[in-house]
């Protein structure tokens, strides 16, 4: 199990590579000129040309791409900002916490609300509480997050006053935005949940533990919702990856200054140190994210738990072979 | 009759248990009687979709509702009728005092937790342990039906098939329940671990005292482990009476096809012969007997009134209008 993590973390080094190169082909690619966009459309050809050298925009692809490598590898500088000129590893640590607490957050809500509703609806399968658990999710994964985020406001914030409209300045600020970005979660968790439960309840196993006098209870959650379990984890680890960057509404509305805000507002502005050193950090998160994912399948899953220590067991004897 | 001999343990009266679906009402078991003695196997013989589980899971309360109703009848065990106990009172029979094993043991185990755990689970649920009393009783439930106690901590996926349903067999008798329900319990396995099975289960039923209902298809099963046998067809009890008596002068058209359709090793035949047609939609049964269409004796008699259950030869009955009539 530990080897197949150290395994999984060195693997990492060639997807940051890979997302590294990547990103900085495609805003290679992408029209727009961001020495033009600062000195605006007047400018002369000399100004402009003196500012891609400042700015290091000059020379071929490989020239760049090569340059750009180095930095970030070598040096460990993701540049700063064209417009700020503020560091954007600096500003990534500052926002960075923000857009990983309301994404853990959402999604630990999600799955308090999400689960024990699909489990309800799957137990009262096709009973009235089936079919509300059901309609009511439909009509929350249906709807836009950010509708539901200015109904939030207008009701919480404007309305009662209980709770602050934008920022962040207490933990009073996290309620509204992490409300926001799990109900879509919540919903798609309980309709995942009841399907799984639905597949899972079917089984002989689930009749064998009722056939051993196990309390309705207990066979629900001992035995039919531990099998559930796979999917949903599958389900919430992508959750929380694609939330990574789609807490940008969230972020907006809220005016909260996380990850998506600062990662749109580069994009627009082709500001390609900010763009390249969120997206390579994000996707480093996205890995981690997802080798946590695979460890919680192999804790709940002992199928796939002796399968990570077979294919290391396989290896070494592998090893064993050639040295002899 | 011979049960008679024998304190009687549970006895069915009349069980009738329906699928309610959105279309149509499946009659799988239809007005059922059935004894059982203490210390006896029956065998419950039929072909797929006869409802010789459904009788089984009946018996235990477990079967799934929606779909299932059970719509009639008394299932009394010892003396009690169990269809009118409350849940937690039933809850205390199951896996303690009746106990099921499930015909594919490639599911009926739980894959996330040790094989040790599940049979643990049984016993503690009915029997005032301690943790490690619990344990120590489950390993020597493993060492009994033949797997190393070492492989308590051991998963499903880690065993083969017939390990799997040792297992189950064992978890089943953890609680040393009065009647265990096999459901087919060899037909995943291959021959020769079905033998070793079917073995290992007889002696422990012995050993153990256990009374047994043996659901299967496999009239050589039933003539190697049963002392009474029932036939059951499209819900019904066709044909019941002691294994000797049923082997050896069939009254039912369906108990006989299904004897002439087993080959034999002395046979002459050279093909064997199967029964003609296939059983009647359990949606919509035909009136008056259900294996009519299927029957080479059907007379016009037959379509009109469903034949009554007779006593053919002592301690022998048969659902039929051609018993009782010829031999007696």
């Amino acid at each position: 199990m530990g080897k197949y993590i150290l395994k999984r973390l060195l693997w990492i080094i060639p997807v940051v590579l890979g997302v590294t190169i990547m990103v900085f082909t495609i805003m290679y690619l992408t029209p727009g000129d961001p020495a033009r966009m600062i000195l605006g459309s007047n400018a002369t050809e000399e100004k402009v040309e003196a500012l891609h050298e400042q700015m290091g925009l000059n020379g071929t692809y490989l020239q760049r791409l090569g340059r750009y490598m180095k930095q970030v590898f070598v040096d460990q500088d993701l540049g700063s900002s064209y417009y700020t000129g503020v560091s954007v590893k600096e500003q990534i640590k500052a926002r960075l916490p923000y857009t990983l607490r309301i994404a853990g957050i959402s999604i630990l809500i999600a799955a308090c609300i999400g689960i024990p509703l699909g489990v309800l609806a799957a137990t009262h399968h096709y009973t009235w509480i089936d079919n509300t658990a059901m309609f009511a999710s439909l009509f929350c994964v249906s709807m836009p997050g950010f509708w539901f985020a200015l109904i939030l406001v207008s009701f919480f914030a404007l309305k009662l006053g209980w709770l602050p409209a934008v920022g962040i300045k207490s933990w009073t600020g996290y309620i509204l935005p992490c409300l926001a970005g799990a109900i879509g979660g919540a919903a798609g968790l309980a309709r995942q949940t009841r399907s799984g439960m639905l597949e899972v309840i079917r089984q002989d196993y689930i009749t064998t533990a009722r056939a051993k006098g196990q309390t309705e209870r207990k066979v629900i959650f001992r035995h039919a919702l531990k099998n559930a379990l796979i999917p949903i984890i599958t389900v919430m680890g992508g959750m929380f990856g694609s939330s990574l960057g789609g807490t940008l509404i969230i972020e907006t509305i809220f005016s909260i200054p996380g990850m998506g805000t600062y990662l749109t507002d580069a994009i627009s502005k082709r500001d390609y140190p900010v763009i390249q050193g969120g997206v390579l950090f994000i996707s480093i998160c996205f890995c981690l994210i997802m080798l946590l994912v695979d460890i919680v399948y192999a804790f709940v899953d002992p199928r796939i738990r002796s399968q990570y220590a077979g294919s290391t067991r396989k290896r070494k004897a592998g090893k064993g072979d050639k040295k002899e | 009759m011979s049960g008679q001999k024998k304190e009687e343990l549970l006895k069915i009266e009349d069980l009738v248990v329906e699928y309610d679906t959105d279309e149509a009402v499946v009659k799988a078991v239809n007005h059922v009687n059935l004894q059982l003695g203490k210390g006896e196997t029956l065998g419950l013989v039929g072909e797929t979709g006869a409802g010789k589980t459904t009788i089984a899971k009946a018996i235990l309360r477990i079967l799934p509702d929606p779909p299932a109703k059970v719509r009639g009848g008394r299932i009394y065990f010892d003396g009690e009728d169990m269809l009118k106990l409350s849940e937690g009172k039933m809850r205390k029979i199951r896996g303690n005092k009746i106990a099921m094993i499930f015909q594919d043991p490639m599911t009926a185990l739980n894959p996330i937790e040790t094989v040790g755990k599940q049979i643990a689970e049984a016993i503690s649920l009915h029997e005032k342990l301690s943790k490690a009393e619990v344990e120590k009783r489950a390993v020597d439930m493993l060492e009994m039906v033949g797997i190393p106690g070492e492989r308590y901590s051991e998963y499903p996926h880690q065993f083969s098939g017939g390990m799997k349903q040792r297992v189950v067999i064992a978890m089943a008798l953890a609680c040393r329940p009065e009647l265990l329900l096999a459901d087919e319990p060899t037909t995943a396995l291959d021959v020769t671990i079905q033998a070793q099975v079917l073995d290992m289960m007889d002696s422990l039923k012995e050993k153990l005292d256990t009374s047994m209902i043996l659901i299967t298809h496999d009239l050589g099963i039933v003539a190697g482990m049963c002392d009474r046998v029932a036939v059951v067809y499209a819900g019904e009890i066709v044909e019941q009476g002691t294994t000797e008596e049923v082997f050896d002068h069939a009254g039912h058209p369906y108990t006989v096809g299904l004897f002439n359709s087993l080959p034999r090793l002395n046979g002459t035949e050279k093909r064997l012969k199967p029964i003609d047609g296939l059983m009647p939609d359990p949606t919509n049964l035909p009136e008056g007997c259900k294996f009519r269409e299927r029957c080479p004796f059907a007379k016009d008699e037959c379509g009109k009134k469903d034949p009554e259950i007779k006593e053919f030869r002592p301690g022998h009955f048969v659902k039929c209008v051609r018993a009782g009539g010829e031999e007696r």
